[in-house]
This record gives C-alpha cells, sequence and structure tokens, in this order.
C-alpha cells in the first residue's frame, strides 16, 4: 500500500480522445442527434453561429466541470434539477458578461443566450458523463461535444450565408452586378434562409460524413 | 462531532438531506447571480446609454467613425453634445413639457399611452453647415418583438434627411434587413405629407414588390420580411402622427420669423 499510484497525464491519449471524438465520429449533432433545434435557429449567419458555438463550448465544460466536481454528494432523486440549476446559472452569467462587455454580440444573439439552457447536448453530456468521471476528464468532454457541435454549427451557417445571402461575415462574396436585378443571372436561394435547408444541410453532412467512416451505419 | 461531519455521514437519499441539498443550493446559485448582476449593471447600463445616442447620431449620419474609436463610450457622448445641443418634450397638442428629459423618456411606456397623454421626446441636431434637423424617436413591433428607430426630418418637417431601425430579435437575412444600411438608405429625401398647399400626412409606405421610382411616400418591403416591414410602416404612421400638432406650431415659428 505504500507504493503511490501513478498519476495520469493531463494529456493522456485516452483524455484527448475525449476531446476529439466529439468531433467526428461521436458527434453530438450528426451522430447523437442532440441540439438540432439551436442548429436550426443560429445558422443563417456566420457570425451568431460562432458566438453560439463559442457560448454553448463555455457553458458545457463549465456545467460538467461543476457537476463533477459535486458529483458524489448530489441525491439522486433530485439530480435532474440540480443539473438544471448549474446550467440555467451559467447561462445567465454568460448573458450577462455578453451584455456588459460584447454589448454588439449578444444583442445579435438576442434570445438564443437563454435557449442554451434548453441545448440537450449539455444535459445529455451531464447524465452520460459527468456524474461518472473525474472533474477533468469531464471538463475535457465539455469542450470536446461543444467544439463538435460548433462545427457542425459553423459548416451550416457557411453554406447557408453563401448561397442564401451571398455573402460570408457579412462581406460579400458573390458580386452584386450577378443578379438578375442588376441585369446578371444569379439570384440567392431563398429557400437557405428558411430552417428547412438547415436541416436538408444537416442531412446532407451526416451522408458525407457515413460514406466516409463506414462504422458509423446502423444496421 | 462536527458539523461537518454529520453532513456527510447523513443518509444521501433521505428527505432531510435532499431538502437541505436544495436549499443550500438555492441559496448560493442566488447569492453568486445577484453579485454579479450588480457588479456587472453600470457597464450594461452605460452600454445601453451609448448604444441610443449611436442610434441618434446614425440617423443623421454621424456615427460612421464609431467602429474605429479607441474609447467608444467617450466618442459618442462627445458627437452626441456637439451634434445635439437641444432636446425637447412635447405633448400631441405641440406644446413644450418642461420637467421631462427627452433622453430618459421610456417610448415603451409612452406608447402604451392614449396619445393625449404620452411625453413625446424631439431631439434638434445640428450639423455643421448649421442646418437643423428634427429627430423623432419610432417605437413599434416587428414579428417577433420590438423593433424601434430614429427619422431626422429636414427643417421643412416634411422631408426625411435619415432614417435608422434596429430590432430585439427579427429573423436573420429577412426580418432582420431592416437595420441594414441599404434599407434605412430609401428613405432619404421621401416626404411625410402630401400636397402643396394644403398638407395632409400620409407618412411612408413600405412597397411590396418595389415602390415606384419617383413614389415620394413609397419604399421597397423586405421580400420574406412582410409582417416586419407593415410592423415598420405602421411603427412610422403610429409615432409621426402624434407629432403633427407640434410640427405645425414649429413651421408656423418659422414663417414668422
Amino acid at each position: 500500500m505504500s507504493e503511490v499510484k501513478e498519476r495520469e497525464p493531463w494529456f493522456s491519449p485516452k483524455n484527448i480522445k475525449l476531446l476529439t471524438e466529439p468531433i467526428d465520429s461521436k458527434n453530438p449533432v450528426t451522430v447523437l442527434v442532440l441540439g438540432i433545434c439551436s442548429a436550426l435557429a443560429v445558422t443563417v449567419k456566420l457570425k451568431p453561429a460562432i458566438v453560439m458555438a463559442i457560448s454553448v463550448t463555455v457553458v458545457t465544460a463549465f456545467s460538467n466541470l461543476i457537476i463533477s466536481l459535486i458529483r458524489n454528494s448530489i441525491p439522486n432523486r433530485i439530480r435532474i434539477i440540480v443539473q438544471l440549476v448549474v446550467i440555467a446559472a451559467l447561462v445567465i452569467l454568460v448573458d450577462q458578461i455578453l451584455k456588459a462587455y460584447v454589448y454588439d454580440v449578444s444583442k445579435q444573439l438576442s434570445v438564443f443566450v437563454g435557449l442554451i439552457i434548453t441545448n440537450c447536448i449539455i444535459m445529455g453530456r451531464l447524465e452520460a458523463f459527468a456524474l461518472g468521471n473525474k472533474p477533468w476528464p469531464s471538463f475535457l468532454d465539455g469542450i470536446g461535444n461543444g467544439l463538435g457541435y460548433g462545427l457542425i454549427l459553423v459548416i451550416v451557417a457557411f453554406f447557408r450565408e453563401l448561397l442564401g445571402s451571398g455573402t460570408i461575415f457579412n462581406y460579400r462574396v458573390i458580386p452584386i452586378d450577378w443578379y438578375i436585378k442588376n441585369g446578371g443571372f444569379y439570384e440567392n436561394n431563398g429557400m437557405m434562409i428558411l430552417p428547412p435547408m438547415a436541416l436538408i444541410t444537416v442531412g446532407i453532412i451526416i451522408w458525407i460524413q457515413r460514406s466516409r467512416n463506414r462504422k458509423l451505419i446502423e444496421d | 462531532m462536527s458539523l461537518l461531519d454529520k453532513i456527510k455521514s447523513m443518509d444521501r437519499n433521505s428527505n432531510a438531506y435532499t431538502i437541505m441539498y436544495s436549499s443550500v443550493m438555492v441559496i448560493v446559485v442566488a447569492m453568486l447571480l445577484a453579485i454579479a448582476s450588480t457588479a456587472l449593471k453600470p457597464a450594461q447600463t452605460k452600454n445601453i446609454e451609448t448604444e441610443k445616442k449611436i442610434d441618434i447620431l446614425r440617423s443623421i449620419g454621424k456615427a460612421d467613425g464609431v467602429e474605429q474609436a479607441a474609447n467608444k463610450h467617450a466618442f459618442v457622448s462627445e458627437n452626441f453634445n456637439k451634434y445635439i445641443p437641444e432636446q425637447v418634450v412635447v405633448n400631441s397638442k405641440g406644446d413644450t413639457i418642461t420637467g421631462v428629459v427627452a433622453f430618459n423618456v421610456d417610448l415603451k411606456v409612452e406608447m402604451s399611452k392614449p396619445i393625449e397623454q404620452r411625453n413625446l421626446p424631439v431631439y434638434k441636431a445640428k450639423l455643421d453647415d448649421g442646418s437643423i434637423k428634427y429627430i423623432i424617436p419610432l417605437r413599434g413591433r416587428g414579428l417577433w418583438g420590438p423593433i424601434w428607430g430614429y427619422i431626422a426630418l429636414n427643417d421643412d418637417l416634411n422631408t426625411i434627411y435619415g432614417a435608422t431601425f434596429a430590432h430585439q430579435g427579427e429573423t436573420p437575412g429577412l426580418g432582420a434587413e431592416i437595420s441594414t444600411h441599404e434599407f434605412q438608405e430609401q428613405f432619404k429625401g421621401k416626404s411625410i405629407f402630401q400636397g402643396d398647399s394644403i398638407l395632409t400626412f400620409t407618412s411612408v409606405k413600405v412597397v411590396k414588390g418595389g415602390a415606384a421610382p419617383n413614389d415620394p411616400h413609397g419604399v421597397d418591403a423586405i421580400s420574406g420580411g412582410t409582417i416586419t416591414s407593415k410592423g415598420l410602416e405602421s411603427m412610422l404612421f403610429d409615432c409621426l402622427a402624434a407629432y403633427q400638432s407640434y410640427f405645425q406650431k414649429v413651421k408656423n415659428s418659422i414663417s414668422h420669423e
């Protein structure tokens, strides 16, 4: 009993896996199909999508960390409520900080920040991971899942903004002379702005991902 | 046995433990949020105030340097004091109301009152060339939430010098287009009264499918943003209509000078 158990390195292969897996083979949006609702709502333009991705990553990482720290003291019967309180408190904090220091961005996101509370990824990770793991791996798992979610958001927003508005980060990519109203041949695809095309874009991403990684295909 | 040990030895699934746990948790979280809210309040209020000043300056085209300014708050308040030397509050009969600061009037409250009881703020802008513009604040309803804006009128109190609109949560790419430069640019030079000798109030209409190029009272609506466009139209009408007597009084006083 005298021998001290060797401490696991901070970035052991197992911990690295927690970070990278949710980005591809365990992606919360395309594989676990969580958080679809906000993927439809905030992906019309790139900028709100990116801020949303960062906010969700912060909230998932820290709620995972906090729940993991207090996991042994939580009474089992009210654990969902405890999780909700932690998530809601963090989201309100993020919202207040955005309002105080990056007012422009907070105006753009408006109601969507509050909707982070209802993002199923966060609660899903708390239930599935943080309640049974140590704080550090839980924190990494939160960051990984936030990034995996954010990646899909950014890809979808890129195509929706490009094809729906002809801009990237509000910067005009498709020349204004190309448009039919200016005597050209091009017209923005109005469908891209509406939620159904976001769903179809997510579908196409899932298709491409599964054709590359056959292990993901269910029987 | 200390209190902490007593708590540690409690049954995690007992009612007493659950109730105690949730009470402590709620108190801790409430305190944390209260502290955060109090600490961040001054910065947030300052942001909202600066935002309002930027909106007002934007309606007369004096907010262009804001993004480059090193200290946004200082830049905005300096320009605001420079270009907006006078603010007045009037009632629907056009009489000046004393004791109310125009900048502090909450339009949300005013718009819910009957028209006779409203405090109507007017910002008088003085540009570099000495010309006077009258800035009228607007507030109305879009599709998802409130929309607001400022409209600057030339000193004939008929033609529009500039306009700016903002919104809380209109659909990006659709209704949210009201806050773009392209949409607001259309309002320049439009007039809110019709007729030559006897003027009738008409406001500015938002025309679906595009306004005729020479239409002095119409601008293009936003395709896919019909409800926001309509909301903007009625916002313009409702807000400006309340100022008719004030406009008349100002015009009379100018022509008598």
